[in-house]
């Protein structure tokens, strides 16, 4: 018994010794960075080019700094960052994906700490209000993409297009997909999902929310429908799935589709899978109300009451540098989230500078709390697009996007 | 306890303390299944009752206790919630309707055949069915996506027939919906259109399983009925070789034999299994977290996908626990009704003096039977 209550003494005590040892570090690293922390970093890796990068930077900034930093690739990122938050040990820094952000902070998930950096004022006006919550801008913006149109060149040639012929509206979107159709080859693929289809709603005029009102059965989003539902029934639009590929990289780097709509991450894939493939990325055609593409954009997210707050908030700055993006935008794709970054990112790669010209008129998906599972149902409805009524898949959207605005603004 | 209340004093001497030592001895048993199974379920049960959200633990004083809220969002408020569990359930129910009996039966004649002592290469056969047992799902998910894909070897092979094979893991027609649409009925009759059940309408619960879904009938018919063959191979090696010779003194042809000896005398493996496969088709999860789970047109999705869903990724918890909790009861009232449904019933009548005994041998090994089921559930 004596023993036990002896070290257990001992205990307390080498505890408290331990304790003090903490908070005098943190206050030693008050103004300056703090050395000898472990971060861990939670990453939606697009692939082992951003993997790796992301790790490079991490280290550069862990050896700089005298901390450490263990960067996890996801495999479903939301998933795992839900665990980490109901196990009460959520990763030190993580990728937010845009769709979820508002979610996480409605529900105090993420601190609120993007006024504090240094370069909070670079980021992109439209970058830095998508990471806003209640008026108050909570997360970094890592990087951005907008989508563009990829155009296989070798079939463009095969077809007899010319620089000329590069479609700026819907019409002639129309035509150069069916001149690019051949029996094994399709004109037009996409991913089959709002974050693509939304791009023709919005070309058309129509939004899903339109200030305080939701807007998605307008006539707009059903002229969207339609025009698709046209490219489909001339046998010129057929989406990944109908092509056996995973998205519309692959089909398009498999020669299965002759243009898609995607983002700068398709030179990544497309140098890493299908190295021989050229093609063009251009602004995607006009619709009925003019040009419009989204821009999607993920940000450095950190959880609410970090421990160490200090160290990410510096880890952070590094990564947001114009020099670190920049790096980033090199080895996969990404454009810069920042003012002068996203400028020396159009000058260094002129081949992507369509997707920068695309900033103009980006606009950000929805991603209000709750909406996110409207959304995936409204995936799961654009399935019947080939046969359905545009009302009948924009009706229950309508609904369900009202449900969740209804429960997020109640 | 009591009787050593009425015990004399001296004569506690021996045994004094035993109750203290037979605690000690249960302890471990006692400390790891309240740690892993009662109070998990009685967490996961607050959670249902809870608006908590995933953040830090359940029990901190920020969630709120708010009733039967989360239950009423699946089942009786009109909504998505509804709407994704409406269909989860008639997903699931059509792949257990097809998975049960489909599986029992196949793993029966499977284990009848590999029984038969003229059958060379016993050992062979045995372990060929067996494989796909031990073989992880997920891998045999993915084999099976490349085996079903449009241009993939099952359309193939069916092509070769002439007949051009759908998209499976993607199609999401459902089977009755199919062969309704042959006929020339492509849309619901008025009645059927309105929602019914659980917000779905009567023409989407006829349905029927989807392709995709069908796609994956045939693969966990094809995983586990070789874990049930063995089952039924282990009860069948214990019908004596007298039985046998008596059916035949009596004249029985092979399929009297089967219907009259063979399966009554299985009724305690056919329990098993049958409750195996209920409790297993119903918790059906690895299958549709590999295929996505909303692929397909939302047809494959099943409850147990949707409360992992709801849970993690829409961070509705306390949804996703309902669901988990709604779909328990589903099973253990299933179990109960298709335990009524086999008890030994009809002989009683006529000779009761001579069946009793059998009966009760026959009675305590099925519910001894129920009893490593339930055990092996956990």
């Amino acid at each position: 018994m004596r023993t036990s209550q002896w070290s257990a003494a001992a205990l307390a005590a080498g505890l408290v010794v331990t304790l003090a040892a903490c908070a005098s570090a943190d206050e030693g690293g008050d103004g300056d960075v703090q050395t000898g922390q472990e971060l861990t970093m939670l990453i939606g890796s697009s692939g082992d080019a951003e993997t790796t990068a992301v790790q490079a930077a991490a280290d550069a900034w862990a050896a700089e700094t005298g901390n450490t930093v263990e960067v996890i690739a996801a495999n479903d990122l939301v998933q795992q960052l839900g665990q980490g938050f109901s196990g009460n040990n959520p990763p030190d820094i993580f990728y937010m994906p845009w769709d979820q952000f508002q979610t996480y902070a409605a529900q105090g998930f993420i601190e609120p700490y993007a006024d504090e950096l240094s370069n909070a004022g670079d980021f992109l006006p439209a970058l830095a209000e998508q990471f806003s919550y209640d008026g108050e801008f909570y997360c970094a913006p890592k990087d951005f993409s907008t989508l563009g149109l990829q155009i296989n060149l070798d079939a463009w040639e095969a077809a007899g297009l010319t620089d000329a012929d590069i479609p700026t509206d819907w019409d002639q979107l129309a035509d150069v997909a069916q001149a690019l159709t051949t029996d094994d080859q399709v004109g037009l693929s996409m991913g089959r999902e709002y974050a693509r289809v939304g791009v023709f709603m919005n070309q058309a005029g129509g939004l899903l929310v339109d200030g305080d009102t939701i807007a998605a059965d307008s006539p707009e989003n059903a002229e969207a429908l339609e025009y698709l539902q046209g490219l489909i029934a001339d046998g010129s639009l057929k989406f990944p799935q109908e092509l056996e590929a995973g998205w519309g990289g692959e089909a398009f780097g498999l020669g299965k589709a002759a243009m898609v709509i995607e983002g700068p991450w398709i030179n990544g894939a497309m140098a890493n899978d299908f190295p021989d493939r050229r093609f063009v990325s251009v602004e995607l055609p006009a619709g009925p109300a003019g040009p419009s593409t989204f821009a999607f954009s993920n940000c450095w997210g950190m959880p609410v009451g970090s421990e160490t707050k200090d160290a990410t908030l510096d880890l952070i700055e590094f990564l947001t540098s114009d020099e670190q993006q920049l790096a980033f935008a090199e080895a996969f794709g990404v454009i810069p989230s920042t003012e002068s970054g996203s400028a020396a990112y159009a000058e260094q790669f002129p081949e992507n500078a369509a997707f920068v010209a695309g900033v103009a008129s980006a606009t950000s998906p929805v991603g209000f709390q709750g909406a996110a599972a409207a959304l995936a149902d409204f995936n799961v409805q654009l399935e019947q697009i080939g046969s359905a009524d545009p009302s009948a898949l924009l009706g229950p959207l309508q609904t369900n996007l009202q449900a969740a605005f209804d429960e997020a603004n109640g | 306890m009591p009787s050593t209340a009425v015990r004399p004093r001296r004569g506690g001497g021996l045994r004094r303390g035993e109750a203290r030592s037979g605690w000690l001895f249960v302890a471990p048993a006692v400390i790891i299944t309240a740690v892993f199974l009662v109070i998990p379920i009685a967490l996961a049960f607050w959670v249902s009752l809870s608006d908590w959200n995933g953040f830090q633990s359940p029990l901190n004083p920020r969630v709120n206790f708010v009733g039967l809220e989360n239950y009423a969002a699946i089942t009786v408020d009109e909504g998505l919630d509804r709407r994704n569990f409406g269909i989860s359930v008639r997903n699931n129910l059509y792949y257990v309707l097809l998975v049960v009996p489909l599986q029992t039966i196949l793993s029966l004649l499977l284990a009848i055949q590999v029984n038969r002592a003229a059958l060379r290469g016993k050992g062979f056969f045995r372990t060929a069915f067996y494989f796909p047992s031990v073989t992880s799902t997920v891998a045999i998910v993915i084999v099976f996506q490349f085996l079903f894909t449009a241009s993939g070897a099952v359309n193939a092979v069916i092509g070769a027939f002439g007949i051009d094979g759908p998209d499976w893991f993607n199609d999401s027609t459902g089977l009755v919906h199919g062969a309704l649409s042959a006929f020339g009925v492509s849309g619901p009759p008025p009645a059927l259109a309105e929602p019914g059940f659980l917000g779905i309408s009567a023409w989407e619960w006829l349905a029927g399983p989807s392709v995709a879904m069908s796609s994956l009938i045939m693969l966990a018919i094809f995983t586990t009925s070789g874990t049930f063959m063995l089952l039924f191979l282990a009860a069948l090696q214990s019908i004596g070789a007298e039985i046998d010779e008596a059916t035949l003194m009596d004249g029985a042809g092979p399929v009297r034999k089967f219907f009259s000896v063979t399966v009554p005398m299985l009724r305690p493996t056919l329990f098993t299994v049958l409750t195996l496969g209920l409790i297993g088709s119903w918790q059906v999860f690895d299958q549709i977290y590999v295929l996505g789970g909303a692929s397909a047109g939302g047809t494959i999705s099943t409850p147990a996908f949707l409360a992992y869903r709801s849970s993690f990724v829409d961070l509705e918890w306390g949804q996703g626990a309902a669901i988990a909790f709604i779909l328990f009861l589903f099973i253990i009232v299933l179990t109960l009704l298709q335990r009524w449904f086999l008890k030994e019933r009809g002989p009683k009548k006529r000779k009761k003096s001579s069946t009793s005994p059998s009966t009760t041998t026959e009675d305590s090994a099925a519910s001894a039977t129920a009893f490593t089921v339930d055990g092996g559930l956990r």
